[in-house]
């Protein structure tokens, strides 16, 4: 059947229009990518990995920040992993169709919703004042729990999601041979599970690391010239994330700090790409094993 | 191992296992309560500090005071500036996500081969992915330099770059959950309408996007959201002076900004300069509440037509 000419055009219209939107954000992620590498590529270096920050953008680093930043990560990774998992496997081995379910359920999908900030005005009032004695203020320890409370849901969401597509044949299996419920969960749904819940672990804590404005409102430094000791005593200290460096360079009236900017944003970059890589590399690891 | 079961003191056994089971899901539940313990906590501290704020500042004035100044010597708690600058922001931000995000998600529905998709789809999540202090560089850097060259009397901070970074920000959000609440649409309304010599284009629009549009709406109202609680990019690009406009070529400040720069400087806990954050907080969590609410159960609603 020939259409209307005008019908033809408009059909072709949305096509065209449609492709043009889609390749527009992406359109705009390169601009930016070749934006932040002609800024910032210069001013990479070692010694700019290797250096405090500093007064005069020429000699700033961002060793202080970095190493903040994976602290605070390992400590988050630490702390949300077993919560995440914990809570994904209740909900959905043990739980069952119950009001609380439904209800814990609900609270994790709006809590991955809310604004970021506001988890950083919970961490300020019970992490860094309620539990001074603990946390020691604002220290990296805060801030570590406050943004474990912020992946959590995320983790939770993926690791209920990998659990699920266990095929129910394998528990099914494992119950007919008289396994209780923990030794079906811990035997045999966790192994097939595993590298679902490992890639969306890895894909929340890679949402953590560029997060600022919590660790602002508890009150993250920007200043400092130490690193933290590896201990308990470490946990205390006082710290600093690549984010909040970055951004206080960017408030920064003088050019040279904002190529400093620059530079630090493309080793935030590459250190989100390294973590992205990994998830996927897992991902696909797994999906030819099932499919094996 | 090869154990007869007779060997086994089974009593004993079953017993010691039924307990460490109870135990084990007592551990695994308290996992669970965490996040309804956060929840409850987030809106504790709220209301808690916004009480003790709200017993020194009337709420009437919180509602209709046109000026916002605790920072100041003569102090104004009106929040109609902040909320009328994130209302700006949000609205600029939406003009763009909004068409691009469904148009990107029509397209890749319903015209893009599905290889390509495959494709195109995580590549444009990366765009949700990069750290929000990333856009803002790109906004106050690049983006408002750009606009100067259109708009010569653009201030250096303004609502217009950072509302159309945040927008730019927000299309994945708003084209990947359309498109997956239009790629399920089932096939046979689409065959349905072919026989009837539709087009596509009359087969997308007149049948396949209102058939989805509760998925659609719910898409959108994340994104709203999303835009609502954004805070780097506006901290950093448009500026952090309340006032009362919707010119989008000025600087101005939303809700949270106001939080950042109050973070950023050395307010004593327990002033009302510092509970006023919570109260701005709580604020902007009602409203953020709200449309994750109504998102919800519009993606319930769609899920629930096509299960």
């Amino acid at each position: 059947m020939r259409r209307p000419k005008r019908e033809r055009f408009l059909d072709g219209m949305l096509h065209w229009v449609g492709l043009g939107a889609t390749l527009f954000g992406l359109l705009v992620l390169t601009v930016l990518l070749v934006d932040v590498s002609l800024d910032g590529l210069p001013r990479l270096s070692w010694d700019f990995l290797t250096s405090y920050p500093s007064r005069r953008p020429e000699q700033a680093g961002i060793l202080s920040a970095l190493v903040g930043s994976l602290w605070l990560l390992s400590l988050t990774a630490l702390i949300a992993f077993p919560l995440g998992v914990g809570a994904a496997i209740y909900l959905e081995e043990y739980a069952g169709r119950t009001k609380w379910s439904r209800w814990v359920e609900i609270n994790v999908a709006n809590l991955a919703a809310v604004p970021s900030i506001i988890y950083g005005l919970l961490g300020l009032e019970i992490f860094v004042r309620a539990l001074f004695a603990v946390t020691n203020g604002r220290s990296v320890l805060s801030g570590a729990l406050t943004m474990s409370l912020l992946v959590l849901p995320v983790i939770v969401l993926a690791s209920r999601e990998a659990i699920h597509s266990v095929p129910n044949s394998v528990r099914e299996a494992a119950y007919a041979l008289g396994g209780t419920r923990w030794q079906v969960v811990r035997d045999h749904v966790l192994p097939l599970a595993f590298p679902g819940i490992l890639t969306g672990t890895i894909l929340a804590l890679s949402r953590a690391i560029g997060e600022t404005a919590p660790l602002i409102t508890i009150g993250a430094l920007t200043y400092i010239a130490f690193l933290p000791p590896l201990s308990l005593e470490g946990l205390r200290t006082p710290f600093t994330v690549l984010p909040i460096q970055i951004f206080n360079w960017i408030s920064r009236p003088q050019k040279g700090f904002h190529v400093n900017a620059a530079a630090g944003i493309l080793v935030l970059l590459a250190v989100l790409f390294l973590m992205n890589a990994t998830a996927i590399y897992l991902r696909y690891r797994s999906q030819r094993r099932l499919e094996l | 191992m090869h154990v007869r079961v007779e060997d086994v003191p089974r009593r004993v056994a079953v017993r010691r296992r039924r307990w460490g089971e109870k135990l084990l899901e007592g551990c695994l539940a308290v996992c669970a309560s965490v996040a309804v313990l956060t929840t409850a906590g987030i809106v504790a501290v709220l209301i808690f500090e916004t009480a003790a704020f709200f017993r020194v500042v009337s709420i009437w004035e919180f509602l209709t005071d046109t000026q916002w100044t605790p920072l100041f010597v003569e102090k104004h708690f009106g929040i109609l500036p902040l909320a009328t600058g994130t209302l700006l922001t949000t609205g600029i931000a939406l003009s763009v996500a909004l068409p691009v995000g469904i148009l990107a998600a029509i397209y890749l529905s319903e015209y893009c081969p599905e290889g390509l998709r495959r494709a195109l789809k995580p590549a444009l999540e990366v765009l949700a992915g990069i750290p929000t202090v990333v856009y803002g560089y790109f906004a106050l850097l690049f983006v408002t330099p750009l606009l100067r060259q259109f708009i010569p009397s653009i201030a250096g901070l303004n609502a217009l770059s950072a509302g159309l970074v945040m927008g730019v920000m927000i299309i994945p959000t708003i084209a990947s959950l359309s498109d997956d609440a239009l790629y399920v649409v089932p096939r046979s309304l689409r065959e349905a309408a072919y026989a009837l010599g539709a087009s596509r284009r009359q087969v997308v629009l007149g049948v396949v996007v209102p058939a989805a549009r509760s998925g659609i709406l719910s898409a959108l109202l994340l994104g709203i959201s999303r835009a609502i609680g954004e805070t780097m990019i506006v901290a950093i690009a448009a500026g952090m002076n309340p006032r009362l406009t919707l010119n989008p070529l000025v600087p101005i400040e939303t809700m949270t900004a106001y939080i950042v720069q109050v973070s950023l400087g050395d307010t004593p806990t327990g002033s009302i300069e510092f509970r006023t954050i919570f109260a701005v907080g709580f604020a902007l969590f009602l409203a953020t509440l709200v449309f994750n609410v109504f998102s919800y159960a519009y993606a319930r609603r769609f899920r629930e037509t096509y299960r």
